[in-house]
């Protein structure tokens, strides 16, 4: 486990501070099936952080956790050295945490750019009254944040359907899309629940891309969750690994390929 | 020109007028449904109480006076002042918010996720319920509604046509400003949830919960807020209707010609709501007009329903409705 106070650099030059998130003894149980079971890990700021384990371990309950989703019955949820009480997940999206799904939650009748606006929901200002008035600060908001999208939408080279409605869009452009919007709330941690599920191979190299890029380029801390190795090697700079809600593994990419519990659990066996 | 022709067009203009009457009652309802899925009966009902709050709080009546009498023996009714239409307005309209919180707190935030049919339920019972509170509040007679809004023939439109065709039409200066208020209205709606933060929020909820709640979306703002503007809305419609035949408990029926309406525009469409409300109102008057007289009239009675279930039959989508495609 890394020293969480020691701010370090990466071989490739990013920086990598202290604790952002740490997730102390979690358990969460649904009547009787115990999802987590007893979990702490935490996230450093700058840091890529994956989520490894087969199907059915609790990666995605472990992100809901994170993103108030779910409440996990024991165990405490720290965010930027506080003690965070059970949240809602709007608080949470407020906090600077932003997510996106594994079965793609976008707002189908809505157009790519209304959809990364939406992101921008938590950073404006402005109230009711003034929206519904237009007046004051709530058109130069507008438009600043109108700049904002159109920069996130040329980062993730989405420009060509800016206007067209999301319900048109195959899938792998549609888990683009829930990226921008994540990212246009200029998140201090972005949640990541399968981005590559689904995509071949060329789509998974631009995810992967846009994944480190957005690290590298804004400093943005992520957690993700991931099935393809491969990827996740690649990719993170430390590991969680979970099998049947349990912690089984945790550490670089390097420490945890060559742990044998997880190799027994994940590695070593196909679950496709 | 023919007499017939010129009478045609009359009765086209009155049936455009009567058809934004209806629009602005489907309004409340497509309003609430795009937002929150809920397919809001009490709408008419609202109208009704806000346009009954109205009344009393502008003629200075004694809200729960039966009641205060019934227990305490007393004898009042009224508090002596009358109140101008606008503050009138503007306290009516705290009023509705209020009652938005309280729907939203007391009923719909325990019934999150839950089917369709069981939030529609839920609005019947608030529909009576909010039927029963009015009259136990302002009491159960027919009521004057005077906010100003000029009523009686069109001089003007009646002079200009008597001068063309030789034959004035009758238009009523209520209908005019009716639809002048309902554009005004719609354009307003339209640009709130087009171009405002709430309103991108609002179409968010209505599209996804789980994503909106990832933005950073509260549901709970949200439906309080979709409320409070589905209130004003009904407000709007109760003062137009109230205005033209009294405020009484028949005009919580008017919803029941939204419905026709509804089906014709589509459950989730302004503009739907509108078009479909002015053929509506034109389709009944024109099809009395035309062929009324040949079946024994009081077509109007029965034309909207049997325009409603052909469309239910061959577009159930409505003309403006989405299509709701499932991918396989």
């Amino acid at each position: 486990m890394l020293d969480s106070q020691v701010t370090q650099t990466t071989a490739d030059g990013r920086k990598i501070g202290g604790v952002m998130m740490e997730m102390k003894n979690i358990t969460l149980r649904f009547g009787g099936v115990v999802a987590i079971k007893d979990i702490s890990f935490d996230i450093l700021e700058g840091e890529i952080r994956a989520i490894i384990g087969p199907n059915g371990a609790g990666k995605s309950s472990m992100l809901n956790v994170i993103s108030g989703f779910y409440h996990p019955q024991d165990g405490e949820v720290w965010f930027h050295g506080e003690k965070r009480p059970a949240v809602k997940p709007y608080e949470v999206a407020r906090q600077g945490i932003a997510r996106t799904f594994q079965n793609i939650a976008l707002f189908e009748g809505m157009t790519v750019l209304d959809n990364v606006m939406t992101g921008r929901l938590t950073q404006m200002k402005s109230g009711v009254f003034q929206q519904a008035l237009w007046w004051g600060a709530a058109e130069r908001e507008e438009l600043e944040n109108r700049e904002i999208c159109e920069k996130v939408i040329d980062f993730l080279e989405i420009q060509s359907i800016r206007k067209t409605p999301v319900a048109r869009l195959p899938y792998g452009l549609k888990k683009r899309v829930e990226l921008a919007r994540a990212l246009a709330s200029e998140p201090k941690l972005l949640l990541l629940d399968e981005p590559m599920a689904g995509m071949n191979v060329e789509e998974k190299e631009d995810m992967s891309r846009f994944i480190l890029d957005v690290n590298d380029e804004f400093g943005t801390t992520i957690a993700l969750i991931e099935h393809d190795m491969g990827v996740v090697m690649d990719l993170s700079d430390r590991v969680v690994v979970m099998d049947y809600g349990r912690k089984i593994g945790d550490g670089t990419p390097e420490e945890v390929r060559n742990n044998q519990a997880v190799i027994d659990a994940y590695l070593g066996v196909s679950h496709d | 020109m023919p007499e017939q022709v010129i009478f045609g067009m009359e009765v086209f203009l009155n049936g455009l007028m009567a058809g934004v009457l209806y629009a602005l009652v489907a309004l409340g309802f497509v309003l609430i449904y795009k937002a929150s899925g809920i397919f809001n009966y009490a709408q008419g009902v609202m109208a009704l109480f806000a346009a009954m709050t109205l009344v009393g709080i502008m003629e200075g009546r004694v809200p729960f006076a039966h009641l205060i009498n019934a227990i305490l023996g007393t004898k009042i009714h009224h508090f002596g002042w009358h109140v101008n239409a606008v503050f009138g307005l503007i306290l009516t309209m705290l009023i509705m918010l209020l009652l938005a919180v309280l729907v939203q707190k007391v009923i719909f935030k325990h019934l999150v996720n839950q089917e369709g049919i069981i939030l529609f339920m839920a609005t019947i019972g608030l529909a009576y319920f909010m039927e029963g509170m009015g009259d136990l509040m302002w009491g159960g007679d027919i009521k004057k509604l005077d906010v100003g809004l000029p009523q009686g023939i069109n001089l003007w439109i009646d002079e200009t046509t008597y001068n063309i065709f030789d034959y004035g039409f009758f238009i009523d200066n209520l209908d005019i400003y009716a639809t002048v208020i309902a554009f005004i209205l719609v354009l307003a709606l339209i640009g709130f949830s087009q171009y405002t933060k709430q309103g991108r929020a609002m179409r968010a909820v209505a599209d996804d919960h789980q994503a909106a709640l990832s933005v950073g979306v509260s549901l709970n703002f949200i439906w309080i807020m979709v409320w409070t503007l589905a209130g004003f809305v009904a407000l709007v419609a109760g003062i137009v209707w109230g205005t033209k035949s009294g405020v009484q408990f028949s005009l919580s029926l008017i919803a029941l010609k939204a419905l026709p309406v509804l089906m014709l525009g589509g459950f989730t469409s302004i503009p739907g709501a509108i078009v479909g409300g002015l053929i509506i109102g034109v389709g009944e008057k024109m099809f009395e007009f035309l062929v009324g007289p040949l079946i024994g009239g009081a077509t109007e009675n029965w034309f909207a329903y049997v325009l409603a279930l052909l469309f239910l039959v061959f577009r159930p989508q409505g003309l403006f409705g989405e299509k709701i495609i499932e991918r396989v």
